[in-house]
């Protein structure tokens, strides 16, 4: 069975997809549109992107395997990523990880039982400034150490 | 002579909206621009300020833009680089969330004058609240007048979009940055031809880094000579150092360009963090070869850099202290570029993957004599025998590192 979209997204798309010069264009902005009610881009979020942009379901699974922020599988209500870039490995972003690990008690790449929280890596965010730092979905958090850390994801209901 | 151009008004509250940009002589460029200047005046002045662009690799955004054939029956496009992947890079965050009317003023005016209507800005995804801003201030701009139709009663019309990137630090390349706005996977393009000429949609496609386009409207309100007067004659204007690792006080910097490397680092971060000793510096992003302790007596501008064999690159300093081992950085350096090489052509592809294999290896304990030179005629046969220039990105500092502390990395090889 095809994901049904909102209307609000439904509307969205048909304006973006009338910025470019080809339908196809849209498909980067359409897949986060979709990933942001879905969770993950599967199959069937494949299926209905192509048919939504005219393209084949080939071409949007390219796409979603070339970038590393469309999630292939389900991922926890919070996405945690932590760099493990230059900067951040410098400042100590690697035991942060240890310690995600061993607090989750998962690897990088797995997800809570409960569904609460996945573990992932990342390269450079853009915020070296701030090393060692992690996104949780889209919130950047940086200067972070352990207790920082625990701090955080406590308050994540 | 301007200290600053860019970050001059940082400390004002809310400068992000348009109200208080306004106030501070906001889109006067533009208005003086659309009003009393002519696009052919606009380029001469642009030129004559010889504006290098701030992505890394230092062209000239005045010749650039003249690449641009004036009659087109096809749009003409700007696209803005905003994909800032370049690790240790983060100066285009700061300009788009704090002053992000300065790029659409930059926006207009480089629209006007190579004859472009639509502009989009390419931002990386990960930057979703930056993005947001953005929008904020482009849906504010259109209110204002300065886009959309007839822009202040002069005829001509721009039309600005955000379009978020999704993770690839390859679609910062110029060619893999259009692949991917045209919804496709970020695979460089064989050039020639130059996206100048078959670009976007394969129209003629104008391409320039976020700070590059900001320091636009200072050139267009206060003239080529003014801007000249800071930085070098050949390089002018100040550039955003982003400052990370081992000092006191991470941060922008913006100085003028050719600042020492050594000023940057001790007065302006603050030194080094407290009972931290330097070892290295990487002085244009983690592409530019590594530079000892004893080398950071160095001019911050494209042509010292270049003469010291390293690069200013995006200007962003990565400070590393002498308790870091430099195999783990190599390690980190190496499985960056492995995992975000595109895949696309077969030195870069399999070249970094071997690379970081063998590093890996090293770190493991398990390295073999003869190991590093596997890695130095490896990274040599990247080295200008790919599309793109992330294969010289990724060789460039490996070979620096392996050249520079050969004897540390030996400590770690067995027999």
């Amino acid at each position: 069975m095809s994901p049904e979209l909102t209307d609000r997204t439904k509307k969205k798309i048909a304006e973006i997809s009338s910025r470019y010069a080809s339908k196809e264009a849209a498909l980067l902005p359409v897949l986060h549109l979709v990933q942001n009610e879905t969770g993950f881009i599967s199959q069937q979020e494949e299926k209905l992107v192509a048919d939504l942009l005219d393209i084949q379901p080939i071409r949007v699974k390219e796409v979603v395997t070339f970038y590393t922020m469309f999630n292939q599988k389900q991922v926890g209500k919070y996405h945690i990523q932590v760099c493990s870039n230059l900067t951040c490995s410098l400042l100590g972003g690697e035991s942060l990880i240890d310690h995600l690990k061993e607090k989750l008690g998962i690897a990088v790449g797995e997800t809570t039982a409960d569904q609460k929280f996945t573990l992932t890596t990342v390269e450079c965010l853009g915020a070296c400034e701030q090393a060692p730092c992690m996104m949780i979905n889209f919130d950047y958090y940086g200067n972070l150490d352990k207790g920082k850390i625990d701090d955080i994801l406590d308050k994540l209901e | 002579m301007a200290e600053k151009i860019l970050t001059k008004n940082f400390g004002l509250e809310n400068l992000f909206k348009i109200g208080v940009y306004l106030e501070n002589k906001g889109y006067a460029a533009a208005k003086k621009a659309l009003a009393d200047m002519k696009p052919d005046g606009i380029l001469e002045e642009v030129k004559a300020a010889n504006l290098r662009g701030r992505g890394g690799a230092g062209f000239p955004a005045g010749v650039k833009w003249g690449f641009v054939p004036k009659e087109s029956d096809k749009p003409k496009y700007l696209c803005v680089n905003a994909d800032e992947g370049e690790p240790g890079t983060f100066k285009d965050r700061y300009i788009m969330s704090h002053n992000p009317h300065l790029l659409i003023e930059g926006i207009i005016i480089t629209s006007y004058c190579v004859g472009i209507h639509t502009a989009f800005i390419y931002i990386r995804g990960e930057y979703e609240a930056v993005a947001l801003r953005l929008e904020q201030a482009i849906a504010e701009a259109y209110e204002k007048g300065f886009l959309g139709k007839d822009i202040l009663g002069s005829g001509f019309h721009l039309d600005v979009y955000v379009h978020r990137g999704a993770g690839a630090y390859i679609c910062g390349e110029e060619t893999a940055l259009l692949e991917s706005l045209e919804g496709k996977r970020g695979n460089p393009r064989l050039k020639p031809p130059f996206p100048a000429s078959v670009g976007l949609f394969g129209c003629p496609t104008v391409i320039n880094n976020v700070e590059t386009i900001s320091n636009v409207p200072s050139i267009v309100l206060n003239g080529a000579s003014w801007f000249c007067q800071t930085g070098l004659p050949k390089d002018g204007g100040t550039r955003i150092f982003g400052v990370s690792g081992m000092v006191k006080k991470p941060g922008i910097y913006e100085l003028p360009v050719g600042t020492s490397l050594k000023e940057i680092i001790t007065k302006h971060a603050g030194g080094m963090k407290e009972g931290k000793n330097l070892k290295a510096v990487i002085p244009g992003g983690m592409s530019a070869p590594i530079l000892t302790a004893d080398e950071i007596a160095i001019d911050m501008d494209f042509d010292s850099l270049m003469q010291a064999k390293s690069m200013l690159g995006s200007a962003a300093i990565i400070v590393i202290d002498e308790e870091t081992s430099m195999l783990d950085v190599l390690k980190r350096i190496t499985k960056f570029y492995s995992h975000e090489s595109c895949g696309q052509c077969t030195p870069c592809r399999i070249g970094n993957s071997w690379i970081n294999k063998i590093v890996k290896r090293i770190a493991d304990g398990s390295g073999k004599r003869g190991d590093l030179d596997k890695i130095v005629k490896l990274a040599n046969n990247m080295l200008g025998k790919t599309l793109c220039p992330l294969g010289d990105a990724a060789a460039m500092p490996v070979l620096s590192i392996i050249q520079k502390f050969r004897k540390e990395l030996e400590t770690y090889l067995g027999n």
